[in-house]
């Protein structure tokens, strides 16, 4: 794909964010839709191109009243939004669709209209994991990381600076769920899920919703906001069942779909002023910072334990707070994504002075999917 | 009203023969005829070279611990805390189970550690391989 021949030109978040008790999860598809809309001066009319992910495209279509001629219903876990946005980008660059929206929402708090998500018992998950006491994303997700911290190093106290920094970031923020200072002694006191994450390096489980709105760049200066350039994209899948990942000393799906989004953005790790790591979980952010090349896996927990992504820092990291403070609605790859852009716009709450180029990495499962989307806003 | 259980496996026709091996006490995989590559899970064709010429085979059921979590939240058929493990099998292939016979902590749950098979019998339909620390 070429650089920056798209744009992102809508971009809202539900009106709401944290517990939504009044509103079904169809319906926060919708509120965000509507606010992405409004946010770009368009009609839904003028949609011709949709993506969703968990419910199916035409679910929310009918329910917009909006008829594509383009969908797309990727649906690889919480980075699907990565992966809608790069095929999007394709998409509108082939000629295939004009305007494209892709909404997220979830009912992930309040459990109201939500699709339930079932794994069969002759499924491989069904067979070989969920017999052995496997239940939420706590219990499996964070089953890596004791490998991952023998390989590399990294100490117990350095993955609860994760958690400690993003919360940092949080305070930052009117809409973050939880905004209270953290220490790491709060962090490893905290209630333990599964040893070794304790409650306070686990994500929120909250209700929300986003919507983004693309279109070709020679149309985006023609629309109210700062068009936001697509740099670069990378996407990849690896395995449904944790268990047999190639290896827990890094994802295969981060270290295939970052690096392809670096060549094709042509930029190196220096050009990067933003940085956005899916973190459902507290390690999430340290496979990102080696799998992506910033650093060996050797230096990420000293890496964030010595300030380099908090507020002030070299490297800022999850500048919402994250899934561990901002939400975490379930799939929260669509909520990186809305603060890269706010970051390019240059309206964040706690805005990158100067930012010019942002890198939003996500994984869907656990580490089963992965997509990469790097944001200018310099065409 | 009956005890919570934990959830059962239900074999398909390519998996049919590692659920038929535990239940006689055997952990079964699987072996490419063709490029001596061993797998799991269970399907009729190598997935390093795409063979159809494959053989199941009796593993060991020696094992080392390649990592886990204890998990403190409650799961039917289970009583937290208790570890979810993922084990490497001298073999090559790697598994997730349940690490038994032995204290539920980090302690006593060491990466590396030289662990060996132990089959539950859940039910007449299905048994589980299990693994607990080697002896010797």
């Amino acid at each position: 794909m070429r650089r920056n021949q798209v744009a992102v030109v809508g971009a809202a978040e539900t009106t709401e964010l944290g517990v939504i008790p009044n509103t079904s999860q169809i319906q926060l598809h919708a509120d965000a839709a509507l606010n992405a809309i409004a946010d770009a001066g368009l009609k839904l009319s003028d949609i011709d191109g949709f993506a969703t992910a968990v419910e199916t495209p035409q679910q929310i279509a009918h329910y917009l009243g909006i008829t594509p001629s383009w969908v797309d219903g990727t649906s690889v876990g919480g980075c699907s939004f990565m992966l809608h946005v790069r095929h999007a980008a394709a998409a509108i660059e082939a000629g295939l669709c004009k305007t494209v929206l892709i909404t997220h929402a979830e009912s992930g708090k309040s459990n109201i209209g939500r699709t339930p998500r079932m794994i069969g018992p002759d499924s491989f998950n069904g067979q070989f994991e969920l017999p052995y006491g496997v239940s939420t994303p706590a219990s499996m997700f964070p089953i890596p990381v004791l490998r991952y911290m023998k390989t590399h190093g990294i100490t117990h106290e350095q993955i609860a600076m994760v958690a400690v920094v993003q919360r940092e970031w949080a305070a930052k923020n009117p809409r973050a769920t939880m905004k209270a200072p953290i220490t790491v002694e709060d962090v490893l006191n905290s209630r333990m899920i599964a040893y070794p994450f304790r409650i306070l390096q686990c994500c929120l489980v909250t209700d929300g919703g986003g919507a983004l709105i693309l279109t070709s760049a020679d149309r985006a200066k023609d629309f109210p906001q700062k068009p936001v350039y697509i740099l670069g994209t990378g996407e990849s899948v690896e395995t449904p069942m944790v268990s047999q990942m190639q290896t827990f000393d890094s994802s295969r799906a981060f270290k295939v779909a970052g690096p392809l989004a670096f060549k094709e953005a042509g930029i190196a790790h220096k050009d990067v002023d933003h940085l956005m790591i899916y973190d459902a979980f507290a390690h999430l952010p340290l496979y990102g910072l080696g799998d992506l090349g910033f650093m060996p896996h050797e230096e990420t927990g000293k890496f964030v334990a010595d300030g380099n992504t908090r507020p002030g820092g070299k490297l800022p990291l999850n500048t919402n707070g994250g899934g561990l403070s901002y939400m975490h609605s379930g799939m929260y790859g669509m909520y990186a994504l809305q603060e890269s852009v706010r970051q390019m716009r240059g309206l964040a709450p706690a805005q990158v002075k100067g930012a010019k180029i942002s890198v939003c990495h996500g994984v869907g499962g656990m580490f089963a999917a992965s997509g990469t989307i790097i944001f200018t806003n310099e065409k | 009203m009956a005890e919570p259980q934990r959830a059962r496996p239900k074999p398909t026709p390519e998996t049919q023969h590692f659920w038929d091996g535990t239940k006689a006490g055997e952990l079964r995989l699987q072996r490419c005829d063709a490029c001596a590559s061993v797998y799991f899970p269970p399907r009729p064709f190598c997935p390093k070279c795409a063979s159809r010429k494959v053989s199941v085979f009796k593993a060991s059921g020696r094992a080392k611990l390649y990592s886990y979590v204890i998990h403190h939240r409650p799961v039917p058929g289970f009583v937290p805390p208790y570890s979810i493990a993922v084990v490497e099998l001298d073999e090559g292939p790697r598994m997730m189970t349940n690490v038994v016979d032995c204290p539920q902590t980090p302690e006593a749950l060491e990466l590396d550690m030289a662990l060996e098979v132990k089959f539950e019998k859940l039910d007449d339909a299905v048994t589980l391989p299990l693994f607990r620390p080697a002896k010797g």
